[in-house]
């Protein structure tokens, strides 16, 4: 079978780890116990040696798939000429009240598959290739106790009433369903004996829990503003990539798809990045979620006080640098992209912007109510030295270039960010014991005026990515999202055309920066929806920003969920999938729109104009 | 019967027991979780359970180590070796007697013929406790023979 586009993919997980599924009835990816763990299957990577488990009808059928609504359980019809079945796909989760009653596995996929039409074959293909299939693989019967994948200090548990069978290394099955027949799967995994078993009657039951655990978080939400459904949906996702032990947000569940097909710009995205982190905590407290917002600013000051006063770009889900950066060489990679990498080694970057990434979370914060312990109000205050003696120095940028390090204006804005984020929590009585003000607001004012000056471009009568230098990239855009300049500027509206004229993809796509766009990368979504944003905040008006609102979200699949980039000729989705930064600027661009409906321009980030001196 | 020495001993060698059979759980020896096996006889709430079993082994490990008392003073003799001896015998007996009946005594076992039902969800150890992992074995019999040659070499008969 021909490889899966990235579209025809959906994710469903537990809050811990996830799957990606096709719309052929295949488990394509799965990574367990956690999103950085080694995988089971990644026939997504290598779909000869990956690991992958179908349920499928045995001939030609056609597919189609949606969300049950208000939840992340995957429901996908495949139908064929003879007969129609449904399959139902969840990764359980209880409620704190059940898991306190009921013993349940440590994680589980159920399945549940119905032939509602007709009379057809259905066969089952389970192929687990444990730890990026580099494992060697012990399948074993235990009669009524399922099919046992045994490693040492876990195991896999394969139960199903469809009649299966051991062939080598894969679990095989084919069964003739017909109209109100059902099959029923169970795939768990344990590291602790005696390990938790699902009888086959309670799958239902478990996808019934799933279902309703998803639909009580999701009716907390307050959106009630354009194009609610894609919303939703994002927010749906960004709670799937929410780690629930520890309150971090991993990018993506996925590593190394690929930003460009065939080429090696392949990362591990299994991470928790700092970067968008107030665009986080402002997209949470706003849809309602202050309890995952406070878990996630938790996480986040935790994470960063482990290397303080430096931070690191990237962390995993319990706030420790990732593991060193790997190829694995065995794996073919999506679509022959290799290589395929494990590991990120931009953890080791230095990335100025994550400095007023973490600031302004804390002001985020701290204005929905918050508070913060001694400890770390001194954390802050060392955070504003360190942005002080450094903000000139060159680094990676926020587009994590790997070659050497220059000065960026987004990194320089950032440090201006923040330095006003911390004057505002001073002023809010927030940094406790004496913090030097004079010296944070003497130094954001000359942040100020090197930016307007050196990243001031006087031909292109636009701000630059470097300064001094005449490219523009699309993380200008944050001047304005910052408060940095009014998105009504002349300065902003000149930037801002200067951005499409020189890195307009297609109508609204936009690439990160020029030298990717002459690479022939795609477009990158979240710039698309940082042009909403804008547009929605004063750039442009509502109904430009709108129309390009509305435009981005026609580039989503059919289940409403995004990647990392676009590609403009097709429109299909390139690089890591779904990616949660792309959905995080889905939600901010909807509530930016929503305010400005209100009649509102919605308030720019970067602290308050009552601190300007 | 020295009951001090009993008690501090026996304590002494259920907390090496414990420790010996948490790491080979750490180190990818075996599955089994023996607090958790225990504590689930009374809970199924996974965090609580972990918790009562350790206390539940506590005090089997003290009671055991009455009778490894009893045995040492009905030998005439203690000693590191004869404790390890005792601790072999009574390792072998737990994976070959024990284990296998847990699913007649544990409320919420599965057994290997039925499977598992509403109220029996977890996985029964099978023979030698091979379910849990092919060196659960090994394992085992390590923590009970340091656990009685602790109690061997400590006990003071006299």
């Amino acid at each position: 079978m021909e490889q899966p586009s990235l579209r025809d993919y959906a994710v469903i997980g537990d809050c811990r780890s996830a799957a990606l599924i096709s719309r052929f009835g295949s488990i394509d990816w799965l990574c367990w116990p956690r999103f950085d763990s080694g995988s089971f299957f990644a026939a997504i990577l290598d779909p000869e040696r990956g690991g992958f488990w179908r349920i499928a009808p045995a001939e030609a059928f056609r597919s189609q798939r949606r969300y049950l609504p208000e939840s992340n359980v995957l429901e996908t019809t495949l139908k064929t000429a003879q007969g129609t079945i449904r399959i139902v796909d969840a990764m359980s989760i209880a409620s704190e009240e059940d898991e306190s009653k009921l013993l349940f596995p440590e994680h589980e996929i159920v399945r549940f598959v119905e032939c509602s039409r007709g009379e057809l074959e259905v066969e089952t293909v389970f192929e687990p290739r444990p730890g990026y299939a580099t494992k060697r693989v012990r399948l074993c019967e235990r009669g009524k106790l399922g099919f046992w994948v045994d490693l040492q200090s876990k195991c896999l548990i394969l139960r199903s009433d469809a009649r299966l069978e051991i062939r080598g290394d894969r679990v095989l099955g084919r069964q003739r369903l017909r109209a109100g027949d059902a099959l029923r799967f169970s795939l768990s995994f344990n590291s602790n004996a005696p390990a938790e078993l699902r009888p086959l009657e309670q799958v239902t039951l478990a996808i019934d829990r799933t279902v309703a655990w998803w639909r009580s978080w999701i009716g907390k939400a307050k959106y009630d503003g354009p194009n609610r459904d894609a919303v939703l949906r994002s927010a749906l996702l960004l709670r799937l990539l929410h780690y629930g032990p520890s309150g971090a947000i991993v990018a993506a569940p996925t590593t190394s798809l690929p930003e460009r097909i065939g080429g090696d710009l392949n990362w591990d995205y299994r991470y928790c990045w700092l970067r968008d982190a107030s665009f986080t905590v402002r997209a949470m407290f706003e849809l309602g979620y202050a309890e995952e917002a406070a878990g996630f600013v938790g996480w986040l000051l935790h994470a960063t006080r482990l290397t303080r006063p430096e931070v690191r770009v990237l962390y995993d889900v319990f706030g420790n640098a990732p593991r060193a950066e790997r190829t694995l060489p065995h794996l073919s990679g999506y679509a022959g992209s290799r290589p395929v990498r494990v590991g990120n080694a931009a953890q080791a970057q230095l990335q100025l912007d994550v400095y007023g990434e973490v600031v302004e979370a804390a002001v985020q914060f701290i204005r929905a109510g918050g508070s913060f312990d001694a400890e770390t109000a001194a954390l802050l205050r060392e955070i504003g030295l360190y942005v002080c003696r450094h903000w000139r120095d060159p680094d990676h940028g926020i587009w994590e270039s790997r070659s050497a390090p220059v000065p960026h204006t987004h990194s320089r804005l950032l440090c201006w960010v923040a330095l006003q984020g911390l004057l505002e929590l001073e002023w809010r009585g927030h940094l406790r014991r004496k913090a030097p003000i004079e010296l944070f607001q003497r130094t954001r004012d000359e942040i100020r005026r090197e930016v307007t000056t050196s990243s001031w471009n006087d031909r292109l009568q636009s701000y630059v990515e470097v300064p001094g230098t005449d490219q523009v990239d699309a993380s200008l855009l944050a001047l304005a999202q910052y408060g940095f300049e009014p998105a009504s500027s002349p300065r902003m509206r000149s930037t801002f055309d200067c951005i499409l004229r020189s890195l307009r993809a297609d109508h609204w796509l936009v690439h990160r920066n020029r030298e990717l766009a002459i690479q022939g990368d795609g477009a990158f979504a979240i710039c698309s929806f940082w042009l909403v944003h804008y547009l929605a905040i004063g750039g442009g008006t509502l109904r430009e920003a709108k129309e390009a609102f509305e435009a981005m979200l026609a580039f989503a699949n059919d289940v409403g969920l995004f990647a990392e980039e676009i590609d403009p000729p097709t429109g299909n989705p390139l690089g890591n999938f779904p990616q949660g930064f792309t959905h995080l600027g889905l939600i901010n661009a909807a509530l930016s729109l929503q305010r400005r409906e209100q009649g509102a321009l919605p308030p720019q980030r970067g602290g308050v104009s009552q601190i300007s001196t | 019967m020295r009951y001090d020495s009993w008690f501090i001993w026996g304590f002494a060698a259920t907390v090496v027991l414990t420790t010996i059979m948490a790491g080979s759980q750490s180190l990818g020896l075996t599955r089994m979780n023996i607090p958790y096996l225990l504590g689930t006889m009374f809970t199924a709430n996974r965090d609580r359970a972990k918790v009562i079993g350790i206390g539940i082994h506590l005090l089997i490990g003290w009671l055991f180590a009455f009778l490894y008392a009893a045995v040492f003073h009905a030998w005439g003799g203690a000693g590191w070796w004869r404790g390890g001896m005792i601790g072999f015998v009574h390792a072998a007996f737990l994976l070959v007697v024990g284990l296998p009946a847990l699913p007649g005594i544990h409320p919420r076992m599965a057994s290997e013929q039925h499977g598992p039902t509403a109220k029996r969800q977890l996985e029964p150890p099978g023979p030698l406790a091979l379910h849990y992992g092919v060196r659960t074995p090994l394992s085992v019999v390590v923590a009970h023979v340091a656990y009685g040659a602790i109690l061997g070499g400590f006990y003071p008969l006299h």
